[in-house]
């Protein structure tokens, strides 16, 4: 009994550290999307974000400096994928894809030249990384059944997850209470409403993809530097687009896609923790578990389990011209 | 005023000198990463080169990768001609392998003549599967073709390693992989040589080089020249004015993302039965991406994206020989070029285009 | 405010400056000069209309006194003082506000949300919003524009997600109003009903400027009307001293009655027949309601109408391209009409001029060769089962073309190159040349040139004349009166009845707004 509820508190608590990443890319894809950018360079920003994070942290003696560094780059990859969006009027599905793939390789390319390891970075000492944060009271009432559960599962995470999770309420509020927020769901909708509204759609979508790229730089810098210590080869192991499908799934909107994370995050640990178990002698095909957040998305999205509808004009380029 | 920028340029301008132009700023760009890592882009491009054409083994390597890339590439390129984008490269081609394996490993009774043509046919219909379900889901559910796609890649990878794990991997085996094929094999280049009298260099190019010839022409004749490929076209230039003329956009969208995936089926041949002789983990290794690039650089034409695959299997093996002279310059190098081409022929497609048109136009007005 | 270009004219509103004072404005879109030096004044406190052909470019002069396109040369003056409009934004601090032909509302939002969208007034939304709920009652009161505030605008009927754009505009401060094409998507009575809101606006001092193409809305509604033609203003004068008539002419620039010779028409079998179709749409809204009517072989029944009555989903229904929610559609006694299949139709001989030859009759990145066989491409003359034989193609292309005399005889240009005239030609041949049972055409001469007009009339009649049957829809009723042997009028997705083509306008006009006959016209 002891060991089952033991078991239960590691699984929850890895889930909520395997949903960080995907909270941040899914809010990141949120803000994006509900201004009419589609994103599919998540997955990108963030790898770039984790080397750039866990490189920083490296050269500068500093996890805070290797933070800030993931940001920019990500805020850098987030203004060309803008720029081609917005400005050039550009396939976004390709820019993302071309994101996508310049960040794994440049990755990997500067990181064999700095540091000479086959692309990735020396391991991190834990005093550059984010390290768990112990809630108070967490020695005294660890062993206290139930109470000591919620400890397990909600204590000894890193600032960066406790950042993540009081995100989510700060986003919802500001989607939908404040002008910003109300202005960008516009312009994701009817962006000619926007423009003759007098106000400048590509600001406010400029803005967004900025949003964008603060949110996957974090996601980057949490899973190179707390995580993880250290940057490896493709370490955002398809998050940015699991965080994709968790948008999808929660219709675009801001509490459902916190729940949607914690969801496929579930899965993701309840996957870790069954490897190589068996039940009743059969081995648990941890794989079909892996490709379950993919294929209930696949699902929803046929509309078989309710409907899931994109803002309006994501993905479209605008043009005054109708 | 400003010189004007949607005016009538010539024909070549769009055809030629805008790809032109966005290559070599990819490329440009791209000899700016090599020089941030401190060399010299310049002996760079010449090793590359070098490592490609320099050598039999070289020219053999190109034509093995741009083999896969032909295939990939037509695959994106049929269903850019429907107005459809088709990520799913990777996936399709990666499913497709079952079914080479499933022929080579099972059809043994058969003659080997008929049991390859059947591996063939087998491996463009587990292609064919893979991409016209999410084809099915656009056409009948309105699934979103792109995220589908994206999503049956990552659904491809979990299942192939569970099945290649738990069907095809023979007892006692450590490695994740299928027994070896023997009773079919696209004749390998070596091989070809020896039973000519020449001693060719090993390379893993093999007769499949042929089918990607033979896929790029079959592709131009369906698209240009057949009553499918009018609706194919049909569909992806105005699918309103396609309803109207009486074309059947569901069925036209499942067909199209079947005969891509196919297409991309067929890079398991050349993997499953010409180089591996066995089912192996990750055998298509991004190729289904590299097709986006081809068919992007390609201009969506089988001729461009023969081109295009001639390119990158250029890069790729002289990219690799580069490697191997200047260890600073890792294969990931290729990746960055291919990003970089995406971006700069894809998505920032126009983005010089006032720049060149201001070269053709006298301003308009004083 | 000594510009020579300027017209002193005698202004409703005594000395006070205009409201809006339009000064050599001229704008090009590539080789379009779709403004030519317009100079136009326009009193405050007044409707006035600005009326003209579609592309005469009185939408596009709108569009730039409203900041969504800038001028290449010219200056706008607001009441008396020049101002700088760059954007939207600019237009609206200067007091002017727009309502657009298709709305700017953003669906999913409340008519609140919608209305405070870019008038926030501060960081957080709250105040504004309840600003804009108190704001509105006063509004509702004051003209007449009651609207829940709390609807999503997505689910309203377009009249009152118009009332909404006009309330946007209001809550902005708007005391210019400019409305362009209002009426399109209207029934009869949510335009009455419009036309009694702008009155009081105006009587509250408002400025209303209505851009529109229906002269019996103009003369119904505005003070003075401005006349457009190809670009160029050519002509200001106050309503009351003008009639439908002389604006018709100066609208055109050429007598609007146009005379197709047409000889007595010979009717043979019945056709098409219609029987008690139905076809809703996606919302459940019966867009085409109980029509009944037949079509015979050598006669050319035209269906009037106002755009948006139902006329384009009947075609549609027609040519296979939406399937019937009830009722029937023969072809020589055969039931076609669950088929909806427009290939099929085809073989059976049915041919289609689609409305929209942009969108629908031509696909504009193909050779001409290539959008000359789109919809016949299976057919077997072209090849064997599943190649086309390009040469065949070419051929009947060059066949086509040459029948029709279209402009350039080169049928590898794309189809975009071609002028309307010369891309409705294409269409034409390609629908005609088959030797079809029937053809419906849909607005066969929209955008087309006066030259193009008279080749394409003539075409009718001699198809008629040959035992085709034929159903021609437009909104043009001179073309109805002039090509049909019967005329139907449809309103609001009925038949409203029969006449004859030398029926008088008025009788139509009425037909068309939906009063029939021996109904009490409605107080207005």
């Amino acid at each position: 009994m002891m060991d089952q509820l033991q078991l239960i508190g590691e699984v929850l608590a890895s889930t909520i550290r395997l949903s960080t990443p995907l909270i941040l890319c899914c809010l990141a894809g949120l803000w994006s999307e509900r201004s009419g950018i589609v994103d599919i360079g998540l997955e990108g920003k963030m790898l770039a974000g984790a080397f750039a994070a866990a490189a920083g942290a490296i050269f500068f003696q500093s996890v805070w400096i290797g933070l800030a560094l993931a940001i920019l780059v990500s805020i850098g990859f987030s203004l060309v994928h803008g720029y081609a969006a917005i400005a050039q009027n550009g396939n976004q599905v390709v820019s993302g894809v071309a994101i996508n793939m310049l960040t794994a390789g440049l990755a990997l390319v500067l990181g064999n030249n700095w540091f000479h390891e086959g692309g990735r970075t020396p391991p991190l000492p834990d005093t550059l990384r984010f390290m768990p944060l112990t809630l108070p009271g967490d020695a005294a009432l660890h062993q206290v059944p139930v109470v000591g559960l919620f400890y397990q599962v909600f204590s000894g995470h890193s600032l960066l997850t406790y950042l993540t999770f009081s995100l989510v309420p700060l986003s919802a509020w500001a989607m939908t209470r404040t002008r910003f927020g109300l202005r960008l769901r516009a312009a994701g909708e009817n962006p000619h409403a926007v423009d003759t509204a007098g106000i400048s759609v590509s600001g406010l979508r400029y803005r967004a993809v900025l949003i964008a790229g603060v949110l996957c730089g974090i996601a980057g810098a949490f899973l190179s530097t707390s995580l993880a210590a250290g940057f490896i080869k493709d370490m955002s192991a398809g998050r940015g687009f699991m965080a994709l499908a968790a948008l999808i799934f929660a219709n675009w909107r801001t509490w459902p896609a916190l729940w949607a994370c914690l969801l496929f995050g579930f899965l993701s640990a309840a996957g870790n923790v069954l490897q190589g178990t068996t039940v009743g002698g059969v081995p648990v095909p941890v794989q079909f578990i892996n490709m379950l957040p993919y294929v209930m998305t696949v699902v929803l999205l046929a509309g078989f389990i309710g409907k899931s509808i994109p803002p309006k004009a994501s993905g479209l380029p605008y043009s005054k011209d109708r | 005023m400003k010189a004007k920028t949607h005016g009538e340029l010539p024909a070549y301008v769009d055809l030629v000198l805008i790809p032109a132009t966005n290559l070599v700023v990819a490329l440009l760009v791209a000899g700016l990463v090599v020089l941030i890592i401190g060399e010299n882009p310049l002996t760079a491009l010449g090793l590359l080169l070098k490592g490609a054409l320099g050598s039999v083994r070289g020219w053999s390597y190109m034509l093995y990768y741009a083999t896969n890339f032909t295939f990939t590439g037509l695959a994106v390129a049929v269903a850019f001609h429907a107005g459809l984008f088709n990520i799913g490269g990777e996936g399709q081609a990666y499913v497709a392998g079952l079914g080479a394996a499933v022929a080579g490993l099972g059809l043994e009774f058969l003659p080997w003549p008929i049991a390859l043509v059947l591996g063939i046919v087998a491996a463009m219909a587990m292609g064919a599967l893979w991409g016209f379900i999410p084809g099915y889901l656009q056409a009948r559910r309105g699934s979103h073709i792109v995220i589908t796609t994206i999503m049956f890649n990552f659904i491809a990878a979990s299942l192939m390693v569970y099945l290649i794990n738990n069907w095809f991997r023979p007892a006692g085996r450590m490695a994740v992989e299928s027994r070896e094929i023997t009773h079919i094999a696209l004749i390998n280049l070596r091989d070809a040589g020896a039973a000519l009298g020449l001693a060719l260099p090993p390379s893993p190019l093999n007769a499949t080089v042929f089918l990607a010839g033979l896929a790029a022409w079959a592709t131009w004749y369906l698209l240009w020249r057949t009553r499918l490929g009018y609706e194919i076209r049909s569909v992806g230039a105005n699918p309103e004015a396609a309803v109207y003329g009486g074309i059947k956009l569901q069925r036209i969208i499942m067909i199209t993302m079947a005969i891509s995936g196919a297409l991309a089926g067929l890079m398991a041949v050349n993997e499953v039965l010409g180089v591996h002789h066995r089912l192996i983990l990750e055998f298509a290794g991004g190729a289904g991406f590299v097709g986006i690039a081809v068919a992007l650089m390609g201009r969506s034409h089988p001729v461009g994206v023969v081109l295009a695959a001639l390119l990158f299997g250029l890069l790729y093996q002289g990219g690799a020989e580069l490697s191997f002279a200047k260890p600073a310059i890792t294969r990931d190098m290729i990746v960055v070029i291919q990003g970089l081409v995406i971006l700069f022929m894809g998505a920032l497609e126009q983005a010089f285009r006032p720049l060149l048109a201001s070269l053709f136009f006298e301003p308009e007005k004083a | 405010m000594d510009n020579p270009s300027v017209r002193h004219e005698k202004r409703p509103g005594g000395d006070a400056p205009p409201a809006v004072e339009l000064i050599g404005i001229d704008k090009r879109f590539g080789p379009v000069h779709a403004n030519r030096n317009v100079s136009l004044a326009i009193g405050k406190g007044s409707i006035h209309g600005i009326i003209g052909e579609n592309g005469a470019g009185k939408s596009t002069l709108m569009s730039i006194l409203f900041g969504f396109y800038a001028a290449d040369a010219g200056e706008i003056r607001v009441n008396g003082r020049k101002v700088d409009i760059k954007s939207s934004g600019d237009a609206i601090a200067q007091g002017i506000g727009m309502v657009h032909q298709h709305f700017m509302l953003v669906e999913p939002f409340s008519v609140l949300e919608n209305v405070v969208l870019g008038a926030e007034g501060g960081a957080l939304i709250g105040p504004a919003l309840g600003r804009a709920r108190s704001v509105l009652e006063r509004l509702a009161r004051d003209y007449e524009l009651d609207v829940d505030p709390d609807a999503i605008v997505g689910t309203l009927p377009v009249g009152l997600q118009q009332r909404v754009e006009i309330l946007k505009a209001l809550f902005k401060g708007a005391d210019v109003l400019i409305l362009d094409e209002p009426t399109g998507v209207l029934t009869p009575n949510e335009a009455d009903h419009l036309f009694h809101i702008l009155r009081g606006l105006r009587d509250q001092g408002k400025t209303v400027i209505i851009i529109t193409h229906k002269l019996n809305e103009i003369m119904a509604v505005t003070d003075r009307v401005s006349v457009m033609r190809r670009g160029e203003l050519v002509a200001t004068v106050d309503t009351k001293d003008t009639s439908a008539a002389a604006l018709a002419e100066l609208m055109v620039g050429r007598s609007v009655l146009l005379e197709v010779e047409k000889g007595e028409g010979h009717p043979g079998a019945t056709v098409l027949a219609v029987d008690h179709l139905t076809w809703h749409d996606g919302k459940g809204v019966a867009r085409v309601r109980d029509v009944s009517f037949t079509v015979r072989a050598g006669e050319i029944v035209g269906i009037a109408g106002v755009s948006g009555n139902g006329q384009s989903e009947l075609l549609d229904l027609i040519a296979g391209l939406k399937r019937p929610s009830q009722g029937q559609i023969l072809l020589d006694g055969q039931e076609i009409g669950h088929l909806a299949d427009p290939a099929r139709l085809r073989e059976l001989g049915v041919a289609h001029v689609p409305e929209d030859r942009q969108a629908r009759g031509l696909i504009m990145t193909f050779e001409e060769c290539e959008s000359a066989i789109l919809g016949w491409h299976n057919d077997p003359a072209l090849g064997s089962s599943l190649w086309l034989d390009r040469e065949r193609v070419q051929n009947r292309a060059k066949a086509d073309m040459q029948a029709f005399d279209v402009r350039p005889q080169d049928c590898h240009l794309k189809s975009a190159k071609f002028s309307g005239g010369n891309q409705q030609k294409i269409v034409l041949a390609r629908e005609i040349g088959r030797d079809p049972k029937l053809l419906i055409v849909g607005q066969p001469t929209r955008g087309v040139d006066v030259g193009a007009i008279e080749f394409i009339h003539r075409r009718l009649i001699e198809l008629r004349d040959q035992g085709k049957a034929i159903l021609l829809v437009s909104v043009e009723l001179d073309e109805i009166r002039s090509l049909s042997d019967r005329i139907l009028v449809m309103f609001a997705g009925e038949i409203m009845g029969e006449r004859a083509p030398e029926t008088d306008e008025r009788e139509l006009g009425l037909l068309m707004a939906g009063v029939r006959p021996g109904d009490k016209p409605e107080a207005a």
